[in-house]
């Protein structure tokens, strides 16, 4: 049997989305800037693809730009946004738990000169709405928080935030990493005060190499990429039609019986919870109700390197992460596991556990009939 | 664009009858090597010299890339060959090639002929003579200097007349084929590639054994160390990668042995392993990349616990070099970065905080005798599930 539980790292492409690809890959593969009709098609299936995003959020189809995925929303909507707004100041917020395509960019800018405010997180990753509030001041231009935690599923209150930031500075900009949140909550930016909303195509079942930035109506952002003056000059370069269409259908497809494919997911990770804890040894970081992301969960397993954990599981099928899978190239202990005060010793044993929609109880409960084989065995071998 | 390259070699190594051996083999070597250059290309034998043709187009870069990879090769010459058509026409093509290789004519040269036919008409000395002339009054910007020469340009009177003035030098030692085959332990790290290139170098064919962990390891592990082979192959010619799976016979060490003797004991078994794999593809040695003290295991006790186990010659071409000196050669096959990527070894996976470094053999003797109820049918096991990967470069 086959369980594929790394869903926070990459999902499955719909079919939906496929065949929309496969369509305009093999028949309507026209330029968007081509004046002929093939390319009006092409820009047809980019309106769309707008529209449906937009709808989403309820937000306008001229405030989405599409970009090459998550990293590239994440760096446009901070670069962008820092470089623009400069002359406000030079102030920046965030937070210690982080994706590094938030933390990276933002340590360029300060290099470049910019000041950079961490706030921490409590034992759950939760931010402390005080210790932002206390943060935002007059020359703060620009505040990057994430929505869902990508390691342990943390739920940061985003609206909350928003209100704070925008009550103690109007004119400070908010950028929402949503990579993991988008497709698992309802999110909608404007009326919440977002100002920026960064999106990943292949999180949410479309392909690889897709993604979007919501940029409110009239916020400053400065582009990052430059050429042919594509989308308004926001994000030059040839529309990766295919792409944008599939990740419209994706987005589209995922918010229809919302409510139940996010309740299937929760169940899930209610029942995976329930069954996997009973191994002793074992303990869930972050919180695990329904004030959590309903997809992902982190588990540490004392005594058992996370390395080990992953490649026993491969044996048996099952697919799962070391930490995050992002961070998992070079081996850097977890800033988020840091940040919620896990020990030395469990930041190595620890591994997430992410689902999707696809996911079923069987693959759930096969992966924990597996843990429980497991984890007793390679307890028996830990470096002494 | 040359059409011929002179490959020189070290004569050294080939007087008496092993001659032909050792020229065959070259050209085999050079026939590999080229065989993925863009071009097509013919290696032949002659007059005690190996020339590389070329038929039409050719990558002129990848050529010679490819060749500075071949064992035995000291020097690689872009040659042109013309047929004796009369003194006059040498000096026009000697003057031909100068102008074409050399767009700036500030330099100083020698000319150095060689009458292997002797009935040519001129002497060396009287060819060195005229052809410099002439190549002074048509570029008078040069200059002669017989001590040290810029340009030095070549000219052998042979059958055809060769003429060349650029050596490119090539990696010496002698053609892979020419000195039996060794197996060669090969983990993930800096050493035992460099340990492979370097023995692979003195002519010898490489085979190779991987031991792998899983889950301890993963297939990245795995692949890098397939990456590493395809490195070593680049020199080494074609390997023969054993893959052995470890994992159980270090599990049961780690549960019956003192854990400070795990990495010694360990190692004993995968001499074993190795040596077994070395005899049945005929290998007449092991080769490792260890070095004296340059961690626990390669003390000079323990590299005596490890060679116990072997009745083949192993081969240690890193004994006396420091870390330095084997990166400065790990960079110069650009193994480097492959070796350096962060993947868990099967030997560091159970590394005891203070393992032993003056084993005595007594007590390793002893603690192996706790292993007798499972140990030989677990290394039959891993012999019987050995995966073999035929790696090319």
């Amino acid at each position: 049997m086959e369980a594929y539980l790394d869903n926070s790292a990459t999902t499955r492409c719909s079919e939906r989305a496929k065949n929309l690809m496969v369509q305009i890959l093999t028949e309507d593969f026209g330029n968007p800037s081509s004046l002929h009709n093939k390319g009006k098609e092409a820009e047809d299936y980019i309106k769309e693809a707008k529209s449906r995003i937009a709808k989403t959020l309820k937000a306008d189809e001229k405030e989405i730009v599409f970009t090459s995925g998550g990293t590239e929303s994440n760096n446009l909507a901070l670069l962008g946004a820092a470089l623009a707004n400069k002359r406000q100041g030079m102030h920046i917020i965030t937070t210690e738990i982080e994706h590094a395509s938030v933390h990276a960019p933002l340590a360029y800018l300060k290099e470049l000169g910019f000041e950079i405010t961490c706030l921490g997180v409590d034992a759950d990753g939760i931010i402390s709405l005080e210790e932002l509030r206390d943060a935002v001041r007059e020359d703060t231009i620009l505040v990057s928080i994430m929505m869902v935690n990508n390691e342990i599923g943390a739920v940061e209150p985003i609206e909350e935030a928003a209100r704070i930031i925008k009550e103690k500075n109007p004119n400070t900009l908010f950028h929402v990493d949503a990579i993991q949140a988008y497709g698992k909550f309802h999110i909608y930016p404007k009326r919440w005060g977002i100002d920026l909303l960064s999106v990943s195509g292949h999180k949410i079942h479309a392909p690889k190499g897709t993604g979007f930035l919501y940029i409110r109506d009239k916020v400053k952002v400065k582009p990052i990429i430059y050429g042919g003056g594509q989308q308004k000059g926001m994000r030059s370069g040839t529309e990766n039609v295919p792409g944008v269409a599939a990740l419209g259908e994706a987005a589209a497809e995922i918010y229809e019986d919302f409510d139940v494919k996010v309740a299937h997911m929760y169940t899930l990770k209610e029942r995976f919870i329930a069954r996997v804890t009973q191994i002793p040894g074992v303990t869930v970081n972050g919180r695990t109700g329904r004030d959590s992301a309903p997809q992902i969960v982190s588990i540490t397993i004392d005594d058992v390197r996370s390395e080990v954990m992953l490649h026993s599981l491969e044996e048996q099928g099952i697919y799962v992460s070391a930490g995050s899978a992002c961070s998992s190239n070079k081996p850097a202990p977890s800033r988020t596991l840091q940040g919620i005060g896990l020990p030395a010793k469990k930041l190595e044993s620890t591994i997430r556990i992410s689902f999707s929609v696809y996911t079923t109880e069987e693959e759930v409960d096969y992966a924990v009939e597996k843990m429980k084989e497991i984890i007793p065995f390679r307890r028996k071998f830990t470096r002494k | 664009m040359y059409k011929s390259f002179l490959i020189k070699y070290a004569e050294i190594a080939i007087k008496g009858k092993n001659r032909y051996l050792f020229e065959d083999a070259l050209v085999s070597q050079i026939n590999h090597a080229l065989k993925k250059v863009d071009g097509s290309f013919h290696v032949r034998k002659e007059q005690g010299r190996i020339y590389v043709d070329t038929d039409g187009e050719y990558d002129y870069d990848e050529t010679i890339e490819a060749l500075k990879c071949v064992f035995g090769i000291v020097g690689i010459c872009p040659v042109i060959l013309v047929e004796d058509e009369g003194f006059d026409k040498l000096c026009e093509d000697v003057i031909a090639h100068i102008k074409q290789e050399y767009p700036d004519k500030h330099f100083t040269f020698k000319v150095d002929a060689r009458r292997a036919r002797k009935n040519y008409p001129l002497e060396s000395m009287e060819i060195n003579a005229k052809v410099g002339e002439r190549i002074l009054d048509a570029f008078p910007e040069t200059r002669v200097d017989v001590h040290h020469p810029e340009v030095m340009i070549h000219i052998e009177i042979r059958s055809q007349i060769n003429i060349y003035s650029r050596i490119i030098p090539g990696p010496g030692g002698m053609p892979v084929g020419t000195n039996g085959k060794a197996m060669l332990l090969l983990s993930g790290g800096i050493d035992s590639p460099v340990a492979g290139y370097m023995i692979a170098k003195r002519g010898v064919t490489i085979d190779a054994t991987y031991f792998h962990a899983p889950p301890y390891t993963s297939e990245r592990a795995k692949q890098k160390v397939v990456d590493l082979a395809k490195i070593v192959a680049k020199y080494a010619g074609p390997i023969n990668l054993h893959v052995v799976n470890f994992t159980d016979i270090q599990l049961y060490i780690y549960e019956q042995c003192p854990h400070e003797e795990l990495t010694i004991i360990m190692r004993r078994y995968m001499m074993k392993l190795a040596e077994h794999f070395a005899k049945e593809n005929k290998c007449l040695g092991l080769i490792t990349g260890e070095s004296i003290g340059q961690v626990a295991s390669q003390t000079m006790q323990s590299l005596a616990a490890t060679n116990e186990v072997c009745t083949m010659p192993v081969y240690r071409p890193l004994i006396g070099f420091d870390k330095q000196e084997i990166v400065e050669v790990s960079e110069k096959i650009d193994a480097y970065e492959t070796s350096i990527l962060p993947y868990e070894d099967c030997c560091t996976i159970f590394v005891a905080k203070h393992p032993v470094t003056k084993p005595s053999l007594n007590v390793i003797h002893n603690d192996e005798k706790k292993l007798s109820e499972k140990i030989d049918a677990l290394m039959q096991e891993a012999i019987d599930t050995v995966e073999v990967i035929h790696i090319e470069a």
